[in-house]
C-alpha cells in the first residue's frame, strides 16, 4: 500500500505547478479584475504549498515559515489593489479589464 | 509532526547599519501622522521640503557605514540576512538622490494638477525605503518583501493622479503585471529553496560550491523564473511590455522614480542573486542573460525610433538601458559590477532629468508629450531645452557626458568577459537609438514654435532638479574619477574576506 510518506513532496509539488499554472492562465485569460486577483492568489498559495512541502522534505522550517510572510504580502497586495480597482471603475461600473485601453502604441 | 520544539534563538539586530533605511521608513511614517493632523492647506511647502531632508538624512546615515564597509569589509546583519557592503552604499545613496529629484519635480507637478497632499510623499518614502532594503538583501525571502514594500507603493504612486483615466490604466496594468511577476519570482525562490535547502543567498553559494547536483532541473527552473521576475522590474526584454503604457500613463514625476529608483534596486538584486550567489553555475545562467540582453538591446532601440509620443519613446530608451546594463551583469565580473554601479549611478541623474522636463512640457492635465508638444522649445524655453539636450545626449552615448562614459565601461567589462558579439550589439542598438534622440532634438531645434503656443513655467523645485541633472550628467562626464574610484571601492568591498574560498564571490574573466 502506498502511504503518503513513501511518495515524499511530489504529489504536493505537482499539485503546486498545476495551481500555478491554473493561476497564471486565469490572470492572463480572465477579463474580470477580481477574478484576476483570485487567480493571483491561486499563484501565491501554490507557491505556499510548494514552499510547505520542500520544508517538509528537508526537514527545515524556513519554508514553513516563508508561507507566512507570503500570506502577509498577499494581503497587502490585495488591499492596494482593490483600492486602485474601486478609484479606476467607480467612475465606470461594469467595466472589464478589456475597456483599459487608453495606452498602446 | 514537527520532530522536536527547540527554543527559538533570535538574531542579535545591529540597528546602526539598518538606520538609512529606518529613517525613510520613520519619515514616511511621521509625514503621513503630521499630514493628518495638520490642517490642509493649498501650496504647502513643507511636503516636499520634509521628503527631501528626510532622504538627505538617509543618505548621511549611509556616510559612516561607507567607511566600515571598506575598512572590515561587509556588514553582516540580522544573521545575515541584511548584508551592508559598498555597493549597497552606493546605491543607497543614489536611490536617496532619485527620491530627492522626484519630491523636487513632484511638488510643482502635483500643484499643478491640483493633487496637493502628503500622500505621494509619504509613498515615495516607503517605496525608497523597501528599494534601500533590496540592495542589501542576502537572503531570497527578504529580497522579495523588499521587493513588495518598493512595488506596492509604485503601483498605487502610478495611479496617484485620480481625475486622470491613463493614470489609473497604468496602475491597473503595473498592479497586474508586476505582481504576476513576483509570484514568478517567489515560485522561483520556492524551487531555489528546495534544490539547495535554504534561502539565504551566502549559504545558496556556499552549497553550490562544495556539492555537485545530480539533478539541477529544479535549481535551474527555479533560477530562470527569479531571472523572469527581476528582469520584469527592471523592464528586461521579453517582460518589458508593460513599460511604454506605465510610463506614458503615469504621472511624469513618479516615472522619474520608477526608471532610476526600481531599476537601482532590480540590477542591485540581479548582482547578488546571479553574480555573488550562482557563480559557480555562471556557465548556466550566463548564456540566457546574454539572450535576454540581445533582445532587451534591440526591442528598446529599434521601437523607440518609431514613437511619436516622447514619454513612451523615453520608456523605450530606459529599455535599451537596462540592455547595456544587463551587459554588465552578463560580464559576471568585478569589471562588469563596477560598469553596472557606474552606469546606475548616472543614469538615475539622466533619466531623473528628462523626465522631468517631460513633467514640464506636459502642461496642466500632463497630456502634452507628443513630439509636436516639443515644437519650437529651443525658442520658447530656450534653458529647458538645453538641459533635454544634455540628458538626450548622455543617453546617447555622446562624449564628454556620462552615458558615454557608462556604455563604454560596461562595452569594455564585456569585451574583457569575451561578449564580443554582445558588445558589438550593444553599440549597434546605441546608434539606432541616437537617431530616436534626434527625432526630438530636431523637434525641439529645427522647428519654429506655433504661433498660439505659449512659453513653460518652470517650478522653482523643478529648477533645482534640472540644474542638479545637469551638473551630475556633465560633472560626471568630465571628471568621471571620483565616481569610477568610489564603485571600485565598493565592488571590492563585496567579496568576503573569508580565506578558505578566495576570489569566490568574482571570478575575473578573461
Amino acid at each position: 500500500m502506498i502511504t503518503a510518506a513513501a511518495l515524499g513532496a511530489m504529489p504536493y509539488l505537482v499539485l503546486g505547478a498545476l495551481l500555478f499554472s491554473a493561476g497564471t492562465f486565469g490572470l492572463l485569460t480572465r477579463r474580470n479584475p477580481l477574478v484576476m486577483f483570485m487567480c493571483l492568489e491561486l499563484m501565491l498559495n501554490a507557491v505556499n504549498l510548494s514552499f510547505v512541502a520542500l520544508a517538509r522534505e528537508l526537514g527545515d522550517l524556513r519554508g514553513q515559515v516563508a508561507v507566512f510572510f507570503v500570506m502577509v504580502v498577499a494581503a497587502a497586495e490585495v488591499v492596494v489593489g482593490l483600492g486602485i480597482i474601486v478609484s479606476i471603475f467607480r467612475r465606470r461600473p461594469g467595466a472589464t479589464a478589456d475597456d483599459l485601453s487608453l495606452l498602446k502604441g | 509532526m514537527l520532530t522536536q520544539v527547540t527554543p527559538v534563538d533570535t538574531p542579535a539586530v545591529e540597528y546602526s547599519a539598518l538606520l538609512p533605511v529606518l529613517l525613510m521608513l520613520g519619515g514616511a511614517v511621521l509625514l503621513m501622522t503630521l499630514g493628518a493632523l495638520l490642517p490642509r492647506r493649498r501650496h504647502t511647502w513643507w511636503h516636499a521640503t520634509f521628503t527631501v531632508f528626510t532622504a538627505l538624512a538617509s543618505a548621511a546615515a549611509w556616510w559612516p557605514l561607507w567607511f566600515r564597509a571598506r575598512d572590515d569589509g561587509a556588514l553582516r546583519v540580522v544573521a545575515d540576512a541584511y548584508r551592508v557592503d559598498g555597493l549597497t552604499v552606493l546605491l543607497g545613496m543614489v536611490i536617496c538622490a532619485g527620491v530627492i529629484l522626484t519630491a523636487l519635480l513632484a511638488h510643482g507637478y502635483l500643484r499643478r494638477e491640483r493633487l496637493e497632499g502628503p500622500e505621494p510623499y509619504v509613498l515615495l518614502l516607503l517605496s525608497a525605503a523597501g528599494g534601500q532594503f533590496m540592495l542589501g538583501a542576502n537572503d531570497l525571502l527578504v529580497l522579495f518583501i523588499a521587493l513588495e514594500i518598493l512595488s506596492i507603493a509604485v503601483y498605487v504612486l502610478a495611479g496617484i493622479h485620480v481625475r486622470r483615466a491613463r493614470s489609473g490604466e497604468a496602475a491597473f496594468k503595473y498592479l497586474i503585471l508586476g505582481a504576476l511577476a513576483s509570484a514568478v519570482l517567489l515560485y522561483g525562490i520556492a524551487l531555489v529553496y528546495g534544490a539547495t535547502g535554504t534561502t539565504n543567498l551566502t549559504g545558496i553559494q556556499a552549497f553550490l560550491s562544495s556539492n555537485l547536483l545530480t539533478n539541477n532541473l529544479l535549481l535551474l527552473a527555479g533560477v530562470a523564473m527569479i531571472l523572469g521576475g527581476l528582469g520584469f522590474k527592471v523592464a528586461a526584454a521579453p517582460f518589458h511590455a508593460w513599460a511604454p503604457d506605465v510610463y506614458e500613463g503615469s504621472p511624469s514625476p513618479v516615472v522619474a522614480y520608477m526608471a532610476s529608483g526600481v531599476k537601482v534596486a532590480g540590477f542591485a538584486a540581479l548582482v547578488r542573486v546571479f553574480v555573488v550567489a550562482l557563480s559557480t553555475y555562471r556557465t548556466d545562467w550566463q548564456p540566457v542573460v546574454y539572450v535576454v540582453a540581445v533582445l532587451t538591446l534591440l526591442v528598446g532601440s529599434i521601437l523607440s525610433v518609431q514613437q511619436t509620443n516622447v514619454k513612451r519613446l523615453l520608456a523605450y530608451s530606459s529599455i535599451s538601458h537596462a540592455g547595456f546594463m544587463l551587459v554588465g551583469i552578463q560580464a559576471a565580473t568585478s569589471e562588469g559590477v563596477q560598469a553596472l554601479a557606474f552606469y546606475l549611478a548616472t543614469y538615475t541623474f539622466t533619466v531623473a532629468g528628462s523626465f522631468g522636463v517631460a513633467t514640464i512640457v506636459g502642461r496642466r492635465g500632463d497630456n502634452a508629450h507628443q513630439l509636436s508638444d516639443y515644437q519650437g522649445l529651443g525658442k520658447r524655453a530656450p534653458l529647458v531645452a538645453f538641459a533635454f539636450l544634455v540628458f538626450l545626449l548622455a543617453q546617447a552615448g555622446v562624449p564628454f557626458t556620462s552615458g558615454f562614459l557608462a556604455k563604454f565601461y560596461v562595452l569594455g567589462a564585456a569585451v574583457d568577459a569575451r561578449s564580443f558579439w554582445l558588445a558589438l550589439v550593444a553599440m549597434l542598438s546605441s546608434v539606432i537609438s541616437a537617431y530616436a534622440y534626434l527625432k526630438v532634438v530636431l523637434a525641439m531645434y529645427g522647428e519654429d514654435p506655433d504661433d498660439d503656443a505659449t512659453g513653460v513655467t518652470v517650478p522653482v523645485g523643478a529648477r533645482i532638479a534640472l540644474v542638479v541633472s545637469v551638473a551630475a550628467t556633465l560633472g560626471f562626464g568630465l571628471v568621471p574619477a571620483p565616481l569610477t574610484d568610489t564603485a571600485h571601492t565598493a565592488v571590492a568591498s563585496m567579496v568576503d574576506p573569508a580565506p578558505e574560498q578566495p576570489a569566490m564571490a568574482f571570478p575575473t574573466g578573461g
